[in-house]
């Protein structure tokens, strides 16, 4: 059995390296080695405490230990990159399903070590947690309550939330926004519920509030998710990676364990900031994406579009490339939903080595994930260094002789500088228009998420590519020399 | 149906309405196609490669004219072909009708109908069949191409062995689809150009090709844009103003080339004799508007001639016939592009909609009456509103406006601190030492995050949402903590959650270094 002292040592060790990781992301190159800090710090923190004083059960401790390790070895080799979404979803509600069942624990905990303490003369050996339950004093006690409310309700929502934006991701929910009659009136009206129940657990009701109060909580994260359309997804997944963190704290306070509360403000900050950029990257509020839909009241009606869309056949695209010097990708989640990226890759290839600059220009919000195409584009062996955030590409668009974007809609609509009426004015868009020709490869001719007509497509420069992404990009393959 | 192009009997024109090109396309339409025999040879187009394409080729026109329902041509028809049109029959041409009346009431009375592509409206759906600019664009090719086999120098400016040459100036007047091909084709030689225009929004375009634009310096602005894209006639102030720019020019250019066309008027007098004559010898005006009188006081139409100082002025009308190959292939293609409008269902059935504002615009004559003049098209003409320049800011504005920047920062972050203090010293009063002491890490190590997130790189998003993913399994701790409690229901519930946060921990970690080795450098 290792000391206290060991165990604290080991979380600042923890604390350190888990900083370490994730400050090596800044580059690729570093991220490598980072990773492995993170792992070192993970092990260090769970095998000191679990041999630290008074923690008991070994012999179901690590049977579990042993098939989570399985299951997870499993899902993390199988997964493709396509489906990052819906995996990192489907990891944090696992967070939040935890930190709703530590909570929970740690109030029977407290009625245990109470109901104990109140027969006098009882001089029971308590094990880790409840040990430290029985040194609190009452105003501890108190706060401990208030921490566990915390830990529930947060945890809860991050649960549902999670669940809703995994099924929303693999596609076995409908992806589209959708609320109970009442909309946000039955989140308000669940809120306040929990907080009478949260008062009058304070005030000493039994343990059936906590289970009401996760139960509400549960409604709130499942609701809350259910009316979110599908492209606010890099939004939400964000956000709930914040939840999970500040959960994650949350429960560090209850169990007064510095580790987990570092561990759970890293966490939370991290997702908070991917959240802001996302918002920034779409000109929108954090609490407009969260309450759903675009609309609302416009300031009037947005600019009539005129003009055709010029369709244009595999050959006509290869010809122009074939005679193009620059040319600049820009792939949405269309590429992700027709597994197109391994056709680009191809694609790009043969065009660089016939000496062509071939880049990708990745909008912040593309894709269902952030940062989502970057992995995609990763996977499909396209080299990191010609994939292009939007603020280092946007000014290259004029000296660009082909534009072509795959898949994505919203984040190349001119409406977005040009039309101070249109839903997503101010969003930060990319120029593709700029360039000297724009091929668009789409399925078909409808709008995209937003509903937003996109006047890119029926500009002169514009040449529309209809029918499957992957399919087209395929045919386009064999016309390249 | 079936589409028959017969060879054009106007003196001197080489172009044809049917290449081998179209002809596959428009048998997609589900339409056969006839040709006259020899109709392309002038164009470059043999027979049998019409043939080839899928076309029958007639022996004489009498006998196209009478199998064709549908008969395609570049020039408008001539005395003899307006006999041959029939009930029932389509034309489809240029005809200019505005200029051309008695024509146009011969070919009514005939019953047929006729498609002038010469009133194809000038709106953006449109464009694909927009004639009149395919052949503006090559008539502004050749124009430059005309000059330079009557300028005796260079274009481009060299610096060679035997001398430095300099490179040849170009004024160009009027940037329309015409003068902005001809901008576009001397910059590419190398020339120096300069373009004017009356309307100041095309300043971008010539700019954009590369070319200086001539300003005039002007209180009353012209919007061309309102006039279906073509200048309107100016005032009398305007046009002195515009004269004297031309007169400061004239000595320093080279190469003229006018384009400058007033709808339904003759052209506008724009380079006097005087112009002409203090012209450099060797020089060369290219008048694009020689059909409509021309815009320099010394063209004749279809002819060049030389000026006493020795400027050439050519006055060609016949550039496209000029390019026949080039300007039949373009106009093959219009005429196609109107055709896939004729027949919405592909399927060989011409549908001749009236409602329709392209199809109604350039139908001249229709079932035994005249449509000309159209109403006015419903959509408006292409050329975009000027963008309103937004104003540089001056130095002193600069900073002004980044001292109140940093004022507004500096007050928020304040008014954040101060409340943040406030509900700190708040919370410190209820809560117990204990609690705060884990509050303090709390908030550094926020404070921590924050800094550390910042520099994520963008495209590291997704694995660092992963790598949070499989630290924030750390809850582990939580039920490791608790899992060795006497109470089995609290056992119980550890027990899963070490599970999941296992796969969690497991899975995040594995994920994550999986999509980073994936990350490789070209």
């Amino acid at each position: 059995m290792l000391s206290q002292g060991f165990v604290s040592a080991a979380a600042i060790a923890a604390s350190v390296l888990f900083i370490l990781s994730l400050g090596g992301l800044s580059n690729q190159e570093k991220a490598k080695r980072a990773v492995w800090y993170g792992i070192v710090g993970m092990a260090v923190a769970v095998l000191f405490t679990a041999f630290g004083p008074g923690i008991g059960n070994y012999w179901l401790m690590i049977p579990m230990i042993v098939i989570g390790s399985v299951i997870g070895w499993k899902v993390a080799k199988q997964v493709a990159m396509t489906e990052m979404p819906q995996l990192v979803a489907a990891l944090h509600s696992f967070v939040g399903l935890a930190a709703v069942f530590v909570a929970w624990n740690a109030d029977l905990e407290r009625r245990r070590v109470l109901a104990v303490q109140a027969v006098e003369g009882a001089t029971e050996q308590f094990s880790a947690f409840a040990a430290l339950v029985a040194t609190k004093a009452p105003d501890e006690l108190t706060f401990l309550q208030l921490e566990v409310v915390f830990a529930i309700f947060i945890g809860a929502v991050t649960f549902t939330g999670s669940v809703i934006a995994f099924g929303k991701l693999a596609g076995k929910v409908d992806g589209k926004a959708k609320q109970l009659p009442g909309g946000h009136m039955l989140n308000a009206g669940a809120a306040v519920l929990s907080l009478l129940l949260a008062i009058l657990y304070l005030n000493g009701a039994g343990f059936w509030t906590l289970l009401v109060l996760a139960a509400l909580a549960f409604f709130i994260g499942y609701h809350l998710i259910m009316g979110i359309g599908g492209a606010d997804m890099p939004v939400v997944v964000s956000m709930l990676n914040s939840y999970s963190g500040w959960a994650a704290a949350a429960i560090g306070f209850t169990l007064s364990n510095d580790l987990l509360i570092v561990t759970g403000a890293l966490v939370g900050s991290s997702g908070a900031i991917l959240s802001y950029i996302m918002c920034k990257a779409m000109n929108r509020n954090f609490i407009s994406v969260i309450l759903g839909g675009f609309g609302g009241a416009q300031a009037g009606a947005a600019a009539e579009i005129e003009g055709e869309q010029v369709a244009i056949d595999a050959a006509g695209v290869a010809a122009t490339l074939n005679n193009a010097d620059s040319v600049v990708i820009v792939p949405g989640y269309g590429m992700a939903v027709a597994q197109a990226q391994n056709a680009v890759s191809e694609l790009v290839r043969k065009l660089r080595s016939a000496g062509k600059e071939v880049r990708f220009a990745i909008h912040p919000v593309a894709g269902r994930l952030p940062g989502h195409m970057n992995v995609l584009l990763a996977e499909a062996r396209v080299p990191y260094d010609i994939v292009m955030e939007m603020d280092e590409i946007n000014d290259d668009f004029p000296k660009t002789d082909v534009a072509i974007v795959i898949g994505s809609n919203d984040i190349v609509n001119p409406a977005a500088q040009d039309d101070p009426n249109s839903p997503i004015a101010g969003m930060p868009v990319l120029e593709v228009w700029k360039s000297r020709v724009v091929f668009v490869c789409k399925r078909g001719q409808g709008t995209g998420y937003s509903g937003i007509e996109n006047p890119l497509f029926y500009k002169e420069n514009t040449r529309m590519l209809y029918g499957d992404a992957r399919e087209s990009i395929d045919s386009l393959l064999s016309l390249i020399d | 149906m079936k589409i028959g192009a017969p060879k054009e009997r106007f003196k001197g024109e080489a172009r044809v309405a049917l290449t081998p090109d179209s002809v596959k396309e428009i048998h997609k339409l589900g339409h056969e196609c006839l040709v006259e025999a020899g109709a392309g040879t002038a164009a470059g187009f043999a027979d049998e490669a019409y043939r080839e394409a899928g076309a029958s080729v007639v022996a004489d026109a009498e006998s196209l004219w009478q199998e064709a329902e549908v008969v395609i041509k570049v020039r408008e028809p001539s005395d003899e072909e307006v006999d041959r049109l029939r009930e029932g029959q389509t034309l489809i041409a240029f005809f200019w009708p505005a200029q051309n009346e008695a024509l146009l009431e011969r070919c009514r009375a005939t019953g047929a109908t006729v498609i002038a592509m010469d009133m194809v409206p000038r709106i953006s759906r449109a464009q694909k069949m927009d004639a009149l600019s395919s052949m503006a664009n090559i008539a502004g090719y050749r124009a430059v191409i005309e000059a330079g086999n009557h300028f005796g120098r260079f274009f481009t400016g060299q610096v060679t062995a035997a001398g430095k040459v300099p490179p040849a100036k170009v004024l160009v007047i009027g940037a329309g689809v015409a003068g902005l091909s001809a901008i576009g084709t001397a910059t590419s030689l190398g020339a120096i150009v300069r373009a004017f225009d009356v309307r100041p929004e095309v300043a971008e375009q010539i700019e954009s090709m590369g070319a200086e634009f001539l300003f005039l310096e002007f209180e009353e602005s012209t919007d061309g844009a309102e006039t279906g894209g073509y200048a309107k006639p100016s005032s009398p102030e305007f046009r002195e103003k515009q004269l004297a720019c031309f007169r400061e020019q004239a000595p320093d250019v080279d190469i003229v080339i006018t384009t400058a066309l007033i709808p339904g008027q003759p052209a506008p007098k724009l380079w006097l004799e005087d112009m002409v004559a203090s012209m450099k010898r060797g020089s060369v005006i290219v008048d694009l508007a020689a059909e409509k009188g021309g815009n320099c006081d010394l063209t004749r139409p279809d002819e060049k001639v030389v000026s006493d100082n020795g400027v050439t002025v050519i006055g060609y009308t016949d550039f496209p016939s000029r390019m026949a190959t080039q300007a039949s292939t373009l106009y093959g293609t219009n005429i196609r592009h109107m055709l896939t409008d004729l027949t919405p269902g592909k399927d060989g059935v011409i549908v001749h909609d009236m409602e329709d504002d392209v199809i109604r615009g350039a139908t001249v004559t229709h079932q035994g009456e005249i449509t000309f003049p159209p109403p006015p098209p419903k959509v408006k003409a292409i050329a975009a509103k000027p963008k309103e320049k937004v104003k540089e800011p001056t130095v002193q504005e600069k900073r002004a406006s980044e001292h109140a920047a940093f004022l507004a920062q500096t007050k928020r972050q304040a008014i954040l601190l101060g409340v943040g203090g406030a509900v700190m010293l708040l919370l410190a009063q209820i809560a117990p030492a204990s609690f705060m002491q884990h509050f303090i890490v709390f908030v550094l190590a926020c404070f921590v995050g924050f800094q550390v997130i910042w520099n994520v790189s963008h495209s590291l998003h997704t694995p660092l949402m992963a790598v949070t993913n499989a630290i924030s399994g750390i809850i582990i701790l939580g039920a490791v903590l608790q899992i060795g409690s006497g109470n089995w229901i609290v056992v119980l519930l550890a027990a899963i959650s070490v599970l999941i946060a296992t796969i969690n921990i497991v899975g995040g970690f594995l994920v994550t270094r999986r999509m980073l080795a994936m990350f490789q450098k070209s």
